[in-house]
C-alpha cells in the first residue's frame, strides 16, 4: 500500500519535471499576479498597511493554488484514469494527490512569500508562526481542493466550476489563516495564535478524512 | 426507528395529517403570541427582540433540513436509489429557501438594531457563505448531464460542503467578538435569559417551521415523482 503511494508520488514529480512549461507557467502566473499588485497599488516602501499586505498575499496565494491544484484531475487524459484505476486503489490515489498538492502549495506559498518580500515588503515579525500558518494552509488547500478538482473534472465547464465549488469551502481555512497571519505580523508569540493553528489543523483533519472517505465514490465512474 | 421519527421522514406516503394540523395550529399560536405577548424591555433591542420568534427558527429549520439532505446523500452513496437523490436535493432546495428567509429577516432586524442591513458581522458573513456553498451545489448539479453521475457527485459535494459549513456558522462567530446575540463566547440566549416566557413561544416556533419545511419537501417530492411517472409513460 505505502509502496504504491510512493510510486504514484514519484510519477507526479517525474511528470511535473518533464512538462517544464507547466511549472514555468505556474511560476509566471504567480509572478505576474504579484507584479500586478505591485504596479496597481503603486507601492513604495511601507506604503500599505500590514493588513492590506496580508489580504493581498492570501488572495494571490489562493488564486495560484486553486489554479495549480485544479489541474490535478482536470485536463488529464481519459486513458490515464483508466490506467490508474487498474493499478491502484482510490485511497492510494487520493493520498498521493493530497501529499503532492500539499508540497506544491507549500512551494507556491514560499515562492509567493519570497516575491512579496522582494517587490512589496516583508512585515512579518514572527517567522515561526508565519511558516506554520503557511504549512497548515497548504495542507488545508490540498485536502479540500484535491477532492473538488476530482468532482469538477467530471463536469463540462470544469474551470468555472472549480472556482465556484472551491471558494466557499476554502473560506474557513482562509479566515483562520488571515487571523493567524495578523498575529504573526504584529509579532505576537506563537501561543497567541495557537487557537487559530489548532483550528486550521482540525479543519485539515476533517477535510482530509472526508476526502479519503468520499473519493472512492467519484473515482468509480 | 421510533414511530414518531418514522412519521417525520416523508416516505412514499403522504405526510401524516395530524402533523400538518399541529404545524398550522402552532404557527397561528406563534404569530399571535409572538406579536401580542409581553417581551422583556432590553436596551437597543426593544421590540425587535420579537425577531427571535421569526428569524431564529429559519436558521434552525435550515440547518435541520440540510442535515436531512446530508442524511439522504449518505444513504444514496451507500445504496444508489434515485429516490434518495430526489429527497436529498429537495431538502437542500427547501433548506436554502429557509436560509434566504433567515437572511432577509436578519437584515430587517439588523437595520433597526445595528443601523444597517448588512453589517459585516461574522455570523452574517458565515451565513452568506453557507448559502453560497449550497448555491454552488445546485450549479454543480445543473452542469452534469448524466443523471447517475449528477446524483453521485452531488451527494459527495453535499456531504463535503456540509462539513465545511459547520466551522463557518458554528465555530468562527464564536471565536471572534460578534454583535449577534448568542455569539461571542457562549451560545444560547444570554440576552434573553431575563425572561423564560420567550421560550414558550420560541420552541414551538422552531418545531412548527421545521414541520412546515418537511411538509413542503413532502409535496415537492410527490410532485417530482408524478412528473417522472408522466415522462416514463
Amino acid at each position: 500500500m505505502n509502496r504504491i503511494i510512493v510510486q504514484l508520488l514519484k510519477k507526479e514529480f517525474i511528470l511535473e519535471l518533464r512538462r517544464k512549461s507547466v511549472i514555468a507557467g505556474l511560476g509566471l502566473y504567480l509572478f505576474s499576479l504579484i507584479f500586478i499588485c505591485y504596479l496597481t497599488f503603486n507601492l513604495k516602501q511601507n506604503a500599505i498597511s500590514p493588513a492590506t499586505w496580508s489580504a493581498l498575499f492570501w488572495l494571490t496565494i489562493l488564486f495560484s493554488v486553486v489554479n495549480s491544484v485544479a489541474k490535478s484531475f482536470i485536463g488529464e487524459k481519459k486513458g490515464v484514469f483508466i490506467y490508474l484505476y487498474t493499478i491502484a486503489s482510490p485511497q492510494q490515489i487520493i493520498i498521493s494527490k493530497i501529499l503532492y498538492n500539499a508540497l506544491l502549495s507549500l512551494l507556491i506559498s514560499l515562492t509567493g512569500y519570497l516575491l512579496f518580500s522582494i517587490f512589496i515588503f516583508n512585515p512579518v515579525q514572527d517567522q515561526l508562526t508565519f511558516f506554520l500558518v503557511l504549512l497548515l494552509t497548504s495542507i488545508g488547500f490540498s485536502t479540500s481542493l484535491s477532492l473538488i478538482s476530482g468532482i469538477a473534472a467530471k463536469a463540462n465547464n470544469s474551470n468555472v466550476l472549480m472556482a465556484v465549488l472551491s471558494f466557499p469551502v476554502v473560506i474557513s481555512i482562509l479566515l483562520m489563516a488571515v487571523r493567524a497571519t495578523k498575529n504573526a505580523l504584529d509579532g505576537l508569540e506563537l501561543s497567541a495564535s495557537s487557537d487559530e493553528l489548532l483550528n486550521l489543523l482540525a479543519i485539515n483533519i476533517i477535510s482530509g478524512a472526508l476526502g479519503y472517505i468520499l473519493f472512492p465514490y467519484i473515482w468509480r465512474s | 426507528m421510533l414511530p414518531i421519527a418514522r412519521c417525520l421522514l416523508p416516505t412514499e406516503l403522504k405526510m401524516k395529517t395530524w402533523l400538518k394540523i399541529v404545524a398550522v395550529v402552532l404557527l397561528v399560536y406563534v404569530h399571535a403570541a409572538g406579536l401580542l405577548m409581553d417581551v422583556p424591555r432590553l436596551n437597543i433591542l426593544n421590540e425587535t427582540v420579537r425577531a427571535l420568534y421569526f428569524h431564529v427558527p429559519m436558521w434552525f429549520g435550515m440547518v435541520l433540513l440540510y442535515m436531512m439532505s446530508v442524511y439522504y446523500a449518505i444513504r444514496y452513496l451507500r445504496n444508489p436509489l434515485s429516490d434518495f437523490d430526489t429527497y436529498s436535493v429537495t431538502y437542500a432546495h427547501v433548506g436554502t429557501a429557509f436560509g434566504v428567509l433567515g437572511m432577509i429577516t436578519g437584515m430587517l432586524w439588523a437595520n433597526y438594531t445595528w443601523g444597517s442591513p448588512w453589517h459585516g458581522d461574522p455570523k452574517q458573513n458565515g451565513a452568506a457563505i453557507a448559502l453560497l456553498v449550497y448555491l454552488a451545489y445546485f450549479v454543480l448539479r445543473g452542469s452534469l448531464e448524466n443523471e447517475e453521475q449528477r446524483a453521485r457527485l452531488g451527494a459527495v459535494y453535499n456531504i463535503f460542503a456540509f462539513a465545511a459549513m459547520i466551522p463557518l456558522i458554528f465555530i468562527i462567530p464564536r471565536l471572534t467578538s460578534s454583535m449577534h446575540p448568542g455569539s461571542g463566547g457562549n451560545p444560547g440566549f444570554n440576552a434573553y435569559d431575563l425572561d423564560s416566557r420567550m421560550r414558550l413561544v420560541f420552541y414551538p416556533a422552531v418545531l412548527a417551521w421545521f414541520l412546515i419545511g418537511l411538509w413542503i419537501v413532502n409535496i415537492r417530492v410527490r410532485v417530482k415523482k408524478l412528473e417522472e411517472r408522466e415522462i416514463q409513460r
